[in-house]
Formats: C-alpha cells, structure tokens, sequence
C-alpha cells in the first residue's frame, strides 16, 4: 500500500491523499445506492446493529480490538443472526467492521462490510442473487456488465464455479482435505498457487471448503467432510464469503469450544460466550444462508483501484 | 529471532545461514484463515531474489550484519580493496559480489562496505557518480534537453548505458549508482 507512515509524517501527502480519495466518492456512494436499490427489489431490509458488542465471535482467525469494555464487531453476523431467530427473514446491512492487524492493499483494519441473510435460501440461491446484484451494479455503474480492472476486461455474464478439492487438485497438483490438516498449509497454497491461477476475465466462485474452513457453514448433506460454503473472486480479489448457515445449536457450540481452545492455546485474546446469540441458536434459527461482502473491494474493483487506500478515507495512525 | 509479523520492506532477516533482505511485502489472509506474508527477498550475498510466503508461526534468525564506512583503495585482479581511514585495516571483496558496481568505483571513493558474519559481501556506492561521456554518436539537431528518446554511450570507465540525444561526447554527466542509468548532465566538455 502506499507508504501510510510516509503520509502521517508529510502532511501535504496526506491532504492530497484525502483529495484524491474524495474523488472516487461519488463513485463509492453510487454503488452504494445501486446495491441498496438492488436489495431493496428483492425484499430485503436494511438493519443497523450494535458496533460495539460484548462477545466477538470466536473465530481462529479474526481479532477484535476493545473499546472500553467492548470489543468492536469484527462481522454483524452474531447479531444478525438473532434478528433472523425473532422472525425477520430478509436482511441486510452495510457498515464498519473492524478486524485488529490487517493492514495491506486489500484490508484495513477499519473496513466497510456489506452482510446479507435470507430465510429458507441455500448457498447456491445465495450465489444467483449475488450474481445478479453484482450484474445490476455494473450496469448501473458503467452501463455495461464489464468493466476493467488492471488492464484485465472482467465481465459478470458468467460465473465459473470450482469445487474447492477440484482447484486445488488442478491447478497445484494438492489434496484439499490433506492441506487443511497442517496449520497454514491449506491457506499458503490457496495464496501462492491456486488464487494465482483462477481464470481473470470472469468472476470466479470456490465452493464446498473443507470443515475446518467453515465457522459458521453446515456440513453439506451429500458429504459431511465438507461444509456449505462459497467465496467469489474478482480480479483476483476474494470479494464475497458465504455459507449455508450452520443452525445446529450443538455442532456450534462444539465449534466455539474449538476455536476458544485454539485461541487459548494460541496466547490470543479469550472472548466472552457469545450467550444471547447461543439463547437465539437454542431456541431454534431458521434454515438460511448468508453472505459478507467486502465493500471497499467492490468499489476498487468496480473503479479500477488496486489498493484499498486509494478508496477509503485515511485512518488515523 | 523474528517472527512473520515483524516482517516489513526492507526488514533483513536470516533464513539457513543466508541473509537477505525483504524487497517486496504484501499482507495476505485468504477468508477466514490464517494471515500470510508473501515476501520477495533478496539474498545479500548472490543478489539473486525469490518469493517466499511465511506463516504467523513462521521464525526468521536475525542475521549478524554490520556497515562500516571504508573507502576504495585499488583493485588487484579479480579482489577489491577497501580500507578503514581511521585503523587502515583493509578488507577484499571478489568482483563476483560486486557486479556492475565496479564500474562506479574510483579512487578513495567513501563507501558503506556490508559484512555479514564478520565477512564483506557488499558495498553501498554513493548514490551518483560524475563521470566523462568517452564514446557517443552525436546526436541528430534539433533535439532539445527535453527529448526522451535516448541513444548509446560509453563512458570513460568502459560502462555502457544510453544517454539523451542532445548528449556529447566529452560531456560530464551523473550516473545513478542504484540503477546504473544516466541522471543529468553537468557540464558540457
């Protein structure tokens, strides 16, 4: 990314950084208004939930930075999720999330996250609507459904979808299942030689994920080594995460006594029990699936800027 | 020892008894997963570069590196002399380690001289070098300071590089030591 510490240093720098960025907002708000009307066509609601919140989800992965008692939401998901256990069977919602130690051109510690659910909806209805809003954004955006992004036309007409064991099979000669087994194995040859290779001139979806790779995702049905999971790609930039929502309050709960496990073992933070979402889980959550975006990539990609800082206001160092 | 999170352009680090450098760095974290830091590093002894991806698990040795301020004194064959101005101490460097940085030396030229474990594998020149433009065709009238298009040129030490078409021979020009290529003239000969 373009040197942040330079700019804090060299006030010109970031004036003109600001300028810049203040350019491509217009841009930035337009998408945001043509997925707003895109959710909107098909019956969704905007929601807000609370930023601050008591319980993170307890992912391995993922930290959340306090706030006084709090931690800042790393996702809504938890929060949403209740919602959808109290009737609500449409919804989205689009704002900050934050996630401690991700700085690069493609995260920031403070991000915009764009997160849906929809009731009795699997992953693959998840990944039509997707599709669509996608399509109707590009549209919208540039009259067109491609556009171009690194010198590379991308065109949204169609998808290519890859089982995750066939990517790594074809394209790094690897076993997914084996990958996953070793810590960081399945990640490091995701990065180094299956995204690499995934085709550039059309979206593409990695589906079906290893269970490990799975927080929230139920095992898929036809084989429960694997969870209901997809992620879309981009320019080569992973742009969407979904899954077919795990509903099972026993296979969550041993699921956040594992990845507490690990963070303990890892020396991380230990998060309090996420105990109103367990409430909402226990009493019983509807089937659904559900997805987060990463707005701020939606916007590089659909303006053509590689770096997430060229989108987003400066954060204060 | 380091580990993946310290990593950083320009950190320097050591990876089986071999140092390098980090030339280029890029945070990555496929959905959900692990973090990853994809590296390209550069060994400071052959200067050749790869890639290389760390884990946050990952540990890097601290390399025992050291720059001392020494200035170029002569070479013998093959072997680069450099001495310390205070102690007179001399230290030989192969051209090997050397490279095209050969053609920038002269005489008791200040230079940052690089060991690694108590042994000189590399020199930092001075950023810019005034040399004499021995050999170039003259350049065709009309062109103007301006002019990006470039022809060939030797310079009074044997290096070839290209120069701007309004360049001379017997022209004394600024060469950038860090890219080999012409920076500006300064004085017409």
């Amino acid at each position: 990314m373009p040197n942040a510490s330079a700019k804090a240093e060299n006030p010109s720098a970031s004036f003109e950084h600001l300028a810049s960025v203040a350019g491509l907002l217009p841009v930035r708000a337009r998408i945001a208004s043509l997925l707003r009307a895109a959710f909107e066509a098909a019956h969704f609601i905007e929601v807000e939930t609370p930023v601050g919140i008591l319980a993170p989800a307890a992912e391995e992965f993922i930290e959340a930075p306090r706030a006084e008692g709090f931690f800042l939401r790393t996702s809504p998901e938890l929060q949403m999720k209740r919602l959808l256990a109290v009737g609500m069977e449409r919804i989205y919602q689009l704002g900050p999330c934050f996630r401690m130690g991700e700085n690069g051109r493609r995260h920031r510690p403070e991000f915009t996250m764009l997160e849906f659910y929809q009731v009795d909806a699997d992953y693959l209805e998840l990944l039509d609507f997707t599709h669509s809003f996608l399509l109707s954004v590009c549209r919208g955006l540039h009259g067109d459904s491609s556009f171009i992004f690194n010198g590379q036309k991308i065109s949204l007409e169609k998808l290519e979808v890859i089982p995750v064991r066939e990517a790594f099979r074809r394209f790094a000669g690897k076993d997914a299942d084996r990958c996953a087994e070793e810590d960081g194995l399945f990640e490091m040859v995701l990065v180094d030689s299956v995204e690499p290779a995934l085709p550039k001139d059309r979206p593409c979806v990695l589906i079906d994920y290893p269970v490990r790779f799975g927080a929230f995702a139920r095992p898929k049905a036809s084989d429960p080594s694997l969870v209901e999971r997809w992620e879309i790609y981009m320019g080569g930039i992973e742009l969407a995460n979904t899954y077919g929502e795990l509903i099972d309050p026993a296979i969550q709960r041993e699921r956040f006594r594992r990845f507490a496990e690990t963070r303990r073992r890892m020396k991380l933070t230990e998060y309090p029990e996420a105990t109103a979402f367990l409430e909402a889980i226990d009493r019983g959550l509807p089937e659904c699936a559900g997805s987060a975006l990463g707005f701020d990539r939606l916007v590089m990609l659909l303006s053509g800027h590689p770096d997430i800082a060229d989108v987003s206001f400066p954060l204060d160092s | 020892m380091y580990s993946a999170a310290d990593l950083k352009k320009g950190l320097k680090i050591e990876i089986e008894g071999v140092p390098y450098t980090v030339t280029e760095f890029e945070f990555c974290k496929p959905g959900k997963g692990t973090a990853l830091y994809r590296c390209r590093l550069k060994n400071l002894v052959t200067g050749t570069t790869m890639e290389r991806t760390f884990r946050p698990v990952d540990k890097m040795d601290v390399p025992n590196l050291e720059e001392r301020v020494m200035f170029y004194s002569y070479h013998d064959g093959n072997n680069y002399i450099f001495s310390d101005s205070e102690t007179f101490e001399e230290v030989q460097i192969t051209a090997d380690y050397l490279g095209n940085k050969t053609y920038f030396l002269s005489d008791n030229m200040e230079c940052n001289v690089l060991f690694f474990n108590g042994k000189p594998i590399d020199i930092t020149l001075p950023t810019f070098i005034v040399r004499v433009i021995a050999e170039t065709e003259p350049g065709a009238r009309g062109d103007t300071a301006s002019s990006n298009v470039q022809k060939p040129a030797k310079l009074d030490n044997g290096y070839e590089l290209t120069v701007p078409l309004f360049i001379n021979q017997g022209d004394t020009v600024k060469v950038d030591t860090r890219t080999g290529l012409y920076a500006e003239r300064v004085s017409k000969g």
